[in-house]
């Protein structure tokens, strides 16, 4: 966070300095944040002995962001909160198995999705039925999964710990190994007691302290530092000519979905795409309202060029592949791609013409070049959000 | 701001709930102000199938559409309770310990023992069999103890994760007659009446009079309310529930709805007992 208010100030202030000098004094302010951020985290390994209270974190709101959803006032965040937090999210134990933790299918490198799997991977090489969604910005999230389920952060965890094909596991007993840590002779020999005592004052763990650390991970994990956003934040020169160009097409075609500084409306949509072999009825199966079969959350574009493959089943891997999709040309075909259901969005079918948004094959080059600007290398490089040791990649 | 407007509506429609059971009462009191006592009252839950007891596991019994079944699993919610007296007035529990599952396994939970209760005479027990809506979409903070969302679901877990919400009564047993695969019946009844899409409610309101006995809450007794709750009520009803038709029931909203009816009739008075303290 401290990266990007940064940015913001000197943004405001450097108007018409040239790029060059801007990009050597991001960079020494980069390494200046990961000096301080790495500052922190040394501190954050043993609770300060002077007081033993958990050290509090000034979580900022990028100024260009919405309010945040989450009630943070519930759940402040503090150093050790926040530390805990990300054990925990790359920890195994946190499956039956003890080898998939949340880092399994949600890495890094991918903005917190699972590289080049279409469909999530879990316990004893399960199989789920959906496309492992990005794990960011989601303090501004009004619903969780594709489906909603869920609505409030806290209450996410529980739900891939129980699913059998997931993490297979059960809350409680995920709170009982971690009483039992640190584990003689376990590689990372983690002590979560420890840890519990220094983010909450003591060493008790329960389902309250473990989501609410779990969600402080989760809250710091914000993306709001890719080129577009420093090209909204006033360096007219951080984006190119084609991607400005991209920009403006998107607004119009594909922002009444995919609009905001979040790059979605949280809203649940039908976007013509052909009911897979499970048939999955996505929103349809939490509220059973015929009106919703179908239709699956909007999701968030930013990083969306990392975040591979696309759909709430991973069908489409390449950008290019979900604008042919959009366009209704798949593969240029002449015959109509978009499934006709009741509940499909009327966006995309506009009266007189052909379903789908029409879009030439140069409209479509712009918009993935203005996409690819969502990109947030920082985000997926920042220290803070890695591993600690504990995670296992599959 | 969405999810604040519909907490105070949830908040608004729960009130409009309150004040709709206060009218029953003939009273145009105004409620007093809740004065917590040092009393105890305990309320035992006995569950029962018709005229035998419940015995899990091995003892088969028949529901009234002739079909054979046993009982492995049979867990319910007991939350928002009140005890009613004789001029219309009642004691609210406070709802922060008003949360109770009762578990057949678990003889142990089918004794709720509610603490500090004012002295005096209470001629019948309300409480809802679930969760009310507002507990359910409220905080992480405030779902501790019975509501603790840790429990495994193959066990005695009544928290659905996927779709978040509470299973109000868990009931599963085996069935000559049902036609899932291992020969089970799984009835999970839920629904609060949905978060930010609405959703059946089977939130179900029970009212047990003590038809002429009293509770007495002493300085040196403690009233035991036995309750009975007769499992083949579960299927008997406006709708009768055949395990051979419906093998599970968990996510439909009309045969939910309709067990939910049906079970909503399950419980009696069975005899006030005093134990001295």
């Amino acid at each position: 966070m401290s990266i990007c208010s940064l940015w913001i100030i000197f943004m405001r202030i450097n108007l018409n300095e040239n790029l060059n000098l801007m990009r050597k004094i991001c960079l020494a302010l980069i390494f200046f944040s990961g000096m301080i951020v790495s500052g922190c985290k040394s501190d954050s390994e043993t609770p300060d002995p002077e007081t033993g209270i958990p050290k509090p974190v000034n979580w900022m709101k990028p100024s260009h962001f919405p309010d945040p959803v989450y009630d943070m006032s519930k759940n402040p965040l503090t150093v050790e909160g926040v530390e805990l937090g990300r054990f925990l999210f790359y920890d195994g134990i946190l499956s039956r198995t003890n080898d998939i933790g949340c880092g399994t299918c949600h890495q890094q490198s991918a903005a917190f999705t699972h590289h080049g799997h279409e469909l999530s991977h879990g316990v004893d090489d399960q199989l789920g039925t959906r496309n492992a969604p990005a794990v960011q910005n989601l303090a501004w999230s009004t619903s969780f999964f594709w489906d909603g389920g869920v609505h409030d952060l806290d209450f996410v965890p529980p739900a891939p710990i129980q699913n059998k094909v997931e993490m297979g596991e059960t809350v409680g007993n995920v709170m009982e190994k971690l009483r039992n840590t640190p584990v003689k002779g376990a590689a990372v020999p983690v002590n979560y007691p420890k840890m519990f005592k220094a983010a909450f004052g003591s060493e008790e763990i329960n389902t309250e302290r473990m989501m609410k650390a779990l969600s402080q991970f989760m809250l710091s994990m914000v993306s709001a530092t890719s080129r577009y956003d420093y090209y909204v934040l006033g360096d007219a020169s951080a984006i190119t000519t084609q991607e400005k160009e991209g920009l403006v097409l998107f607004k119009q075609k594909c922002g009444s979905c995919h609009g905001g500084e979040l790059f979605t409306d949280f809203s649940f949509r039908n976007n013509g795409i052909t009911p897979n072999k499970i048939n999955d009825q996505g929103r349809y199966a939490i509220t059973l309202d015929e009106g919703d079969r179908m239709k699956f959350k909007v999701p968030s574009l930013r990083n969306v060029a990392l975040t591979a493959p696309y759909m709430h089943d991973g069908r489409f891997h390449a950008l290019s592949e979900v604008l042919d999709h959009y366009a209704n040309d798949q593969n240029s075909s002449k015959t109509d791609s978009m499934y006709v259901s009741p509940t499909l969005d009327p966006v995309l079918m506009v009266a007189g013409q052909k379903r789908g948004i029409r879009l030439t094959a140069q409209e479509k080059l712009s918009i993935i070049a203005f996409l690819k600007t969502l990109n947030d290398e920082q985000f997926i490089a920042d220290k803070r959000f890695s591993d600690p040791g504990v995670g296992t990649a599959l | 701001m969405k999810k604040l407007i519909y907490i105070l509506s949830l908040a608004t429609f729960s009130l409009c709930i309150l004040a709709a059971c206060n009218d029953d009462k003939e009273s145009t009191e105004p409620e007093p102000v809740q004065v917590e006592g040092d009393g105890k009252l305990r309320l035992k839950f006995d569950n029962v199938v018709g005229n035998q007891d419940l015995v899990l596991n091995d003892a088969v019994y028949k529901n009234s559409v002739g079909e054979d079944f046993t009982v492995t699993k049979f867990n319910y919610f007991v939350t928002n309770i009140k005890l009613l007296r004789a001029d219309g007035t009642q004691y609210i529990i406070p709802q922060d310990s008003s949360y109770f599952r009762v578990v057949e396994q678990d003889s142990l939970s089918r004794t709720i023992t509610l603490n500090r209760i004012p002295k005096g005479s209470y001629t019948g027990v309300e409480y809802i069999l679930g969760v009310d809506s507002l507990r359910s979409v409220s905080g992480i903070e405030k779902r501790g103890g019975a509501l603790d969302p840790s429990g495994d679901m193959a066990g005695d877990g009544m928290y659905w994760a996927w779709s978040s919400g509470y299973i109000f009564l868990k009931f599963e047993g085996y069935s000559s007659q049902s036609t899932s695969a291992n020969g089970k019946f799984y009835y999970h009844i839920g629904f609060f009446g949905g978060y930010d899409s609405k959703t059946v409610n089977n939130i179900k309101t029970i009212k047990l009079d003590f038809a002429g006995n009293k509770a007495v809450v002493g300085k040196d007794t403690i009233p035991e309310i036995g309750i009975i709750a007769d499992v083949k009520k579960v299927f008997d009803g406006p709708v009768p529930l055949s395990i051979e038709k419906h093998p599970s029931i968990m996510f439909d909203f009309i045969f939910s709805a309709e067990v939910a009816n049906n079970y909503k009739n399950m419980f009696r008075i069975d005899k006030i007992n005093s134990v001295s303290k």
